[in-house]
């Protein structure tokens, strides 16, 4: 038998070797001078399940440095089983330094949220993408779309949302809603809920994409131009909750709705868990916050 | 009351001490040994290596071992592992017609050189469970017909000597066979990779898309021309001794499919092929891989797409199974912001919905109460 011990020691730093980071990083610098536009690479098989984030963590294990301080956040939270798990395959294949504070992360990682602090100069937000094509549903054939792409031919996208509203009154797209990005590509932010599409729009930070089983991969420059797609008597609107979070007090965030019994009772706390854990410190107080646990920073 | 789901970390500890539990099992049985998997469940083990594309017995014996049996699971075991292997190198293409073959049969010609030789075979057993299995009990020794020596001409070969089958077809000099696992996917492709993924495609998918083609999705009217299964030596061209030198031998089996056309505008008429190759002994995927294949070369020979087996970017979109779980089970991972998001539009086009009702039918206040 060939196969080495178990010991990591065995693994490249950050797991992948050297030519395929080369290879990776070679496919986000396409990314970058071609904001929105999606970069076959020959992704990886890692040591996840496809759909676990393998394309996020393909793009985060080429650029991290032994110097970055990482976050992996999943749903918005920092203690989700697969953020858990991320952050704690880093730590053995890099012995990176990690945070769950947004501040001091240099590389975040995350599925289906952008953090609610704003993210600054020198902070690179990785996404995990499983359709990274925002035409996907509209027509499945990669053939087709890369075509549509090239002639930019978004027609069939907007004719999507146009009847949206003429069935529903609204457009019907809540999470992954399609982005326009510096007047050309037309481009799937991940399923993050629409709320957090404005968040990516002429943002300081980096933000990189990855997708794994689909081969790709595409970015935002820090100070990149990102509309979301709209009509101008439907302007895009974002997600509001009726009340503030339940901990914390805070308004204008994303929240969770938490079960709290099966008579109807439920509550509504922040999606951001460092958000949230952050404001409570600093004093904050929401209608629940006497019931919760106490904080463990 | 609300309690924040901490502890993440604890609970993947303690769930992959339980499974490692389960998986050993009943301790007062003993553990399965790797040579015994690779001895006694070796049609499995060699799914797993055609599947991860790596050739290694015992390494695929114990990714079955760690998968509890799960084939995809050992599957993607084995090639999470194979990935991170350095390549040395490509090996000069197999040469089958020099096979020490255990196992031919043709079912187009009642005899023809190198002989039909049925080999260990499934196919006349009566499928009587054997009782006799439940104990460890005496096997007779096997006895191997004497094959014949040297080379063994495909079934191809012969015809082609009648200039009725395709050839295998010139390469231009310049071309360099691609490699799936080293270079993005890209549709329409070349047949080196569509055989590749077809290689390392799913038994079960590729099994129903040939079977599909045989009920009339896309026929292709195909006869087994022949199948082997035997030894292959692998040599390795090495750039500093100017010659290739034997890297040892692997066993797989080989399906040319023979299939009648009737030509068209693009070729003439003659019987053309599909191709299957798998390592180790698997006549099932071979004989579901050269349909597909065949039937994936429409848009080449100038036929009509008309079926799903036709249509590469579907048939290769589709046929890794280690893909297609990992998307499949990651819906099991939380969704709940996406799904907070559905349940706001939801309840807002409910609310709109009732509010409309109400209108037109002026009395619409028990029915919203009954839907709360």
């Amino acid at each position: 038998m060939t196969i080495q011990q178990t010991d990591m020691a065995t693994y490249n730093f950050a797991y992948l070797d050297e030519q395929t980071k080369r290879m990776i990083r070679r496919a986000i610098l396409k990314a970058i001078a071609i904001p929105g536009y999606q970069v076959p690479f020959a992704s990886r098989e890692m040591p996840m399940p496809y759909g676990w984030g393998t394309g996020g963590v393909q793009v985060t294990a080429s650029i991290l440095g032994p110097d970055d301080v990482l976050k992996v956040i999943d749903q918005g939270a920092d203690d989700t089983t697969n953020a858990v798990s991320i952050r704690a395959f880093f730590q053995r294949v890099a012995n990176v330094a990690v945070t769950t504070h947004t501040k001091d992360a240099t590389v975040i990682q995350t599925r289906h949220r952008i953090p609610e602090e704003t993210l600054g100069k020198g902070q690179v937000l990785v996404y995990q993408v499983p359709i990274p094509e925002p035409l996907r549903y509209l027509e499945p054939r990669e053939t087709e779309t890369r075509k549509m792409h090239a002639l930019e031919e978004y027609g069939l996208m907007h004719v999507k949302l146009y009847e949206d509203i003429a069935r529903n009154g609204h457009i019907a797209t809540t999470y992954a809603y399609p982005v326009k990005v510096e007047g050309r590509y037309v481009m799937d932010p991940s399923p993050t809920p629409k709320f957090d599409n404005p968040k990516m729009h002429m943002s300081e930070a980096l933000q990189l994409f990855g997708a794994g089983r689909e081969k790709r991969i595409y970015a935002l420059p820090p100070h990149t131009e990102v509309v979301s797609l709209d009509f101008e008597d439907h302007p895009f609107e974002v997600q509001k909750f009726d009340q503030p979070c339940a901990l914390c007090g805070a308004e204008g965030v994303y929240l969770d709705e938490v079960i709290l019994d099966d008579k109807g009772g439920r509550m509504f706390v922040c999606s951001d868990t460092d958000h949230c854990e952050k404001r409570r410190e600093e004093g904050h107080r929401g209608p629940l916050a006497a019931e919760a646990p106490e904080m463990q920073s | 009351m609300y309690v924040a789901v901490k502890g993440g970390e604890k609970a993947i500890n303690n769930a992959h001490r339980l499974l490692a539990d389960r998986r050993r099992g009943d301790r007062s049985v003993p553990a399965v040994s790797l040579e015994q998997i690779v001895e006694q469940l070796a049609l499995g083990v060699d799914r797993i290596m055609s599947e991860a594309s790596l050739y290694d017995r015992e390494l695929a014996a114990l990714a079955m071992k760690q998968a509890r049996g799960d084939m995809i699971e050992a599957i993607f075991l084995l090639r999470a592992y194979r990935t991170t292997l350095p390549r040395f190198g490509y090996s000069e293409p197999i040469d089958t017609s020099e096979m020490r073959i255990e196992r031919r049969i043709s079912a187009t010609y009642k005899d023809l050189p190198g002989g039909q030789l049925l080999g260990p075979t499934f196919d006349y057993t009566h499928r009587l469970l054997d009782p006799d299995l439940m104990t460890d009990g005496e096997v007779d020794e096997g006895i191997a017909a004497e094959a014949e020596t040297g080379r063994t001409p495909r079934v191809s070969e012969i015809l082609a000597n009648e200039g009725l089958i395709e050839s295998d077809g010139e390469l231009p000099d310049d071309h360099r066979t691609g490699d799936l696992t080293r270079e993005p996917m890209e549709f329409p492709m070349e047949r080196d990779i569509r055989l590749q993924a077809l290689a390392r495609g799913d038994e079960g998918f590729l099994l129903a898309l040939g079977y599909s083609t045989q009920r009339g999705y896309a026929r292709t009217h195909p006869f087994t021309g022949e199948i082997r299964i035997g030894e292959v030596e692998v040599l390795l061209e090495v750039p500093e001794l100017g010659f290739a030198v034997s890297l040892g031998e692997i066993q797989v089996t080989e399906c040319q499919m023979v299939t009648q056309f009737k030509g068209s505008a693009k070729s003439p008429p003659q019987f053309t092929r599909g191709y299957g190759l798998v390592f180790g002994q698997s006549e099932r995927k071979a004989m579901a891989m050269s349909l597909v294949d065949r039937a994936l070369r429409a848009e080449e020979l100038g036929e009509d797409i008309v079926a799903p087996a036709q249509d590469e970017e579907f048939v290769i979109s589709h046929s890794d199974n280690v893909q297609a779980t990992g998307f499949v089970e990651h819906l099991k991972l939380p969704h709940y912001v996406d799904f907070q998001a559905e349940l706001d539009l939801v309840r807002r086009m409910r609310a709109e919905y009732e509010e409309n009702q109400k209108k037109q039918e002026g009395n619409g206040g028990d029915t919203l109460e009954a839907a709360e």
